[in-house]
């Protein structure tokens, strides 16, 4: 018994003194990434970017602890709980914006990350747009994006339209003033839509088209009142594009409501551009001619983003090891790995976007709207409201849909907004 | 002699002693922590940067009877007690209608009793995948009539938006007030009948007290919320009733059945050579000395209902309010929107919920053990 407890502790004692010696050169041990990339092409992607790391860094062990389901809730609860247990991993995986800075930045949870990005000189490589997005008003950046998707994109079928007889909307009034009632009385559903997120991400869309730029951001800095008589107005249009869905939406999955629009029983969806992915890899659609794309009615020169992105939480067993993962996924390289596979666009400008065997149609042409568009944030994938306000917006929505009743709607949003001081 | 008893109880206390102190701390230690949680103003950022939490009283319970912003919860409440009774009913019904049907001496029963029984084995996950499918509006059991040459149905199953039995929250004093009324009326009527006047007296003292503060607009004062809000039974609701209860009504059998087993044949012999018929035999003989079954299947089932989160999380997506239920909006605030007090509060709203139906049935196990 004591002979064992005597190898034990000289075995421990020599792991402990070889890591501490190896933290000083080249990044050892376990990495620990925390994400919720479980299945499909976000999987493939993680491992691509994990087994190309593994060869830049063969001392590094990577343990990749991925939580399933509920995109990203079952993954954040396992996290929050690591977090105040004193367990953080050596990264995570969170979307970039309110949802990193109102939880994890104002709870001091999570590092700066400057130094990296001026030792790879990404202050240069990564657009000016998406740098004011992550840079808070202290200057610091707690982040590391990987990707990019964009959220204000309606996805149709040309021929159908042609068919139908109709154009693609480009304004609200013109969708439910003209195309909606001329694809009802073809009998087409006009614009499909699933259940409650997916209703959140149309509702986004709708306010960015009505509101314009400047005042869809006012609503997330406070500059534009809850209340006021064009806010009420978004919800007015709001409610006249849900009477232009099908009514079976609560039922459906996003993937099913992408699904009515080439079934052909629906004429629009309006999706963030993982519905690209689906079109081309699970139902083996051309770009342009099986599917197209326009952004969303009225939001032309607005390319409204959500990001996924990798932290560094404060008291990460091995920030060495963690350092070597964020300055790696952050390259232009990286992201060449992630993106295609994934289905979404590098942050990184350095990435090889031109290269068509990588991006693809869809892409070549997000990545030219990317660079040259106003960048917005998208409120369903966390990025300008903290997750306290998002949380009921939701279920503030399935009721604003029930009882048709906008002044109360839009009163208890306003009082939301200061009770989750997102106006601060 | 007696040290040996002494020496007995020893033993027996010493190896109950690790449960009891892993109960102790797992389960009441835990439930003291979450009530102290939600009283006070708990939530994720102020944990995670190791900040002491505020004592705020009731201000957690307030603001979910009381907040505009809250009427999620209140929405939830109104489905629980909806899904409960419904769901308690839907179980008992069929369970003793097919616990009846299998005590008839039918062949094959065996084989019978195992298909009945199978659907307990099941996840609620499993279930909640499968109704999913078959509820789907367009292309679920709505489709049957159509093999008929009928149109498919048009009820919308768990995304029907349609409701029945509408009220106003803020008028729930009154309608809770007027409900007590009547069972308070109920009992005084039979104390009389039954010539037990003090009881009698005393209740029918207790109803008038209720009728003037009824009148006098006493509930009112009771109400809370500053603008109406409308809840009613969300027909919805029928399927997820369905689901749990194609579940549960097997296990509900299982447990009619031992009773009847238990139930001896002379007793039934008795009551056909007094000349009852079979009907009869059931409605005087078996169903009275099944009360106490139901009792417990109605405990059992009702602790289920009021804590059901899979079912309704895998049907509805989570956010789907038709059907939504205490549980659901609790793992949503503590863990989407991080607030931990107001999450601890609607735990400790659900566990009293729960200690409500099952704290009378031990007590009254309890005294029964005791009398033995």
């Amino acid at each position: 018994m004591k002979k064992w407890f005597a190898v034990l502790a000289v075995v421990v004692l020599a792991l402990v003194i070889s890591g501490v010696a190896m933290a000083q050169d080249a990044p050892s041990g376990e990495l620990e990434i925390f994400s919720w990339w479980t299945g499909g092409g976000e999987a493939a992607g993680l491992d691509a970017l994990i087994a190309k790391f593994a060869e830049l860094y063969p001392d590094v062990s990577v343990v990749n602890a991925a939580v399933a389901g509920g995109s990203g809730v079952n993954a954040r609860a396992v996290l929050t709980t690591r977090m105040l247990g004193g367990d953080p991993p050596d990264t995570f995986q969170v979307h970039a914006g309110e949802e990193l800075n109102a939880v994890w930045v104002a709870a001091h949870a999570v590092e700066p990350l400057n130094s990296i990005y001026e030792a790879n000189g990404w202050m240069e490589q990564f657009p000016q747009g998406l740098l004011d997005l992550l840079t808070d008003a202290e200057g610091n950046i707690y982040a590391v994006p990987v990707n990019i998707h964009r959220s204000n994109v309606m996805w149709y079928i040309p021929a159908n339209l042609e068919q139908w007889g109709v154009t693609v909307p480009t304004s609200w009034d013109e969708f439910v003033n003209e195309t909606c009632p001329a694809l009802q009385a073809a009998g087409v559903t006009p614009l499909a839509v699933g259940e409650n997120w997916t209703q959140v991400h149309l509702w986004e869309s709708v306010a960015l088209g009505v509101l314009g730029t400047d005042a869809y951001n006012g609503l997330w800095n406070g500059t534009t009142s809850w209340t006021s008589p064009e806010v009420q107005g978004v919800f007015d249009t709001f409610l006249k594009v849900i009477a232009c869905t099908n009514d079976d939406r609560n039922a459906l999955p996003w993937q099913d409501a992408s699904k009515m629009v080439t079934d052909g029983t629906a004429a629009f969806n309006i999706m963030g551009d993982w519905a690209a992915g689906y079109f081309l890899v699970d139902l083996a659609l051309e770009p342009g001619t099986g599917f197209a794309w326009a952004p969303s009615p009225g939001t032309e020169g607005n390319f409204m983003m959500l990001s996924d992105s990798f932290a560094l939480p404060v008291g990460a067993p091995n920030p060495a090891a963690a350092n070597a993962w964020l300055s790696f996924v952050g390259t232009g390289e990286a992201q060449d790995l992630f993106n295609p596979v994934k289905g979404s666009l590098p942050a990184n400008t350095t990435a090889d976007i031109g290269n068509s065997e990588l991006y693809n149609a869809y892409f070549q042409s997000a990545y030219e709207d990317w660079t040259s568009n106003a960048i917005v944030g998208s409120l369903a994938h966390g990025l300008v409201a903290p997750p306290a306000f998002s949380n009921s917006f939701g279920p503030a929505l399935a009721s604003l849909i029930d009882s048709g009743d906008i002044p109360s709607t839009t009163a208890s949003l306003a009082q939301l907004a200061i009770q989750t001081g997102m106006n601060d | 002699m007696k040290g040996r008893v002494n020496r007995d109880r020893l033993i027996a206390f010493l190896m109950l002693l690790p449960s009891i102190v892993l109960v102790f701390i797992f389960v009441y230690v835990f439930i003291g922590q979450t009530t102290y949680t939600s009283l006070t103003d708990s939530n994720a950022v102020q944990q995670l940067s190791r900040a002491q939490a505020n004592f705020v009283g009731f201000q957690q319970y307030n603001s979910l009877f009381t907040n505009p912003l809250d009427y999620r919860f209140r929405m939830d409440l109104v489905n629980t007690v909806f899904f409960t009774v419904l769901f308690i009913a839907m179980c008992l019904g069929v369970g003793i209608g097919l616990a009846i049907l299998l005590d008839q001496k039918v062949k094959g029963e065996g084989t019978l009793r195992t298909i009945f029984l199978f659907p307990m084995a099941l996840s609620f996950v499993v279930t909640g995948v499968v109704w999913k499918w078959l509820f789907n509006p367009t292309y679920g059991i709505n489709q049957l009539p159509t093999y008929f040459g009928l149109p498919p149905a048009q009820f919308r199953w768990f995304i029907s938006e349609e409701k029945v039995l509408v009220f106003n929250w803020q008028n729930l004093p009154y309608i809770i007030a007027i409900i007590a009324l009547g069972f308070v009326i109920f009992f005084a009527m039979r104390a009389w009948v039954r010539r037990r006047s003090t009881v009698g007296a005393l209740l029918t003292a207790l109803a008038l007290l209720l009728m003037a503060w009824i009148t006098f607009g006493g509930p009112s004062n009771l109400n809370g919320l500053p603008i109406p809000e409308y809840y009613g039974f969300n027909l919805a609701l029928i399927a997820i009733v369905i689901a749990a209860g194609w579940q549960m009504s097997g296990y509900t059998m299982a447990m009619y059945l031992a009773g009847l087993r238990g139930i001896s044949e002379d007793l039934r012999e008795a009551a056909r050579v007094d000349g009852a018929s079979e009907v009869g035999v059931y409605r005087h003989v078996v169903l009275p000395l099944l009360a106490p079954i139901t009792l417990s299947a109605i405990i059992i089932l009702g602790h289920i209902s009021l804590k059901i989160f899979d079912l309704v999380y895998v049907m509805g997506g989570g956010d789907n309010l038709y059907i939504d239920m205490p549980s659901i909006n609790m793992w949503f605030t503590t863990f989407r929107a991080g607030d931990f007090a107001k999450g601890a509060a609607i735990a400790i709203i659900m566990l009293v919920m729960v200690a409500v139906v099952i704290v009378p049935y031990l007590i009254s196990n309890l005294r029964k053990e005791n009398e033995l």
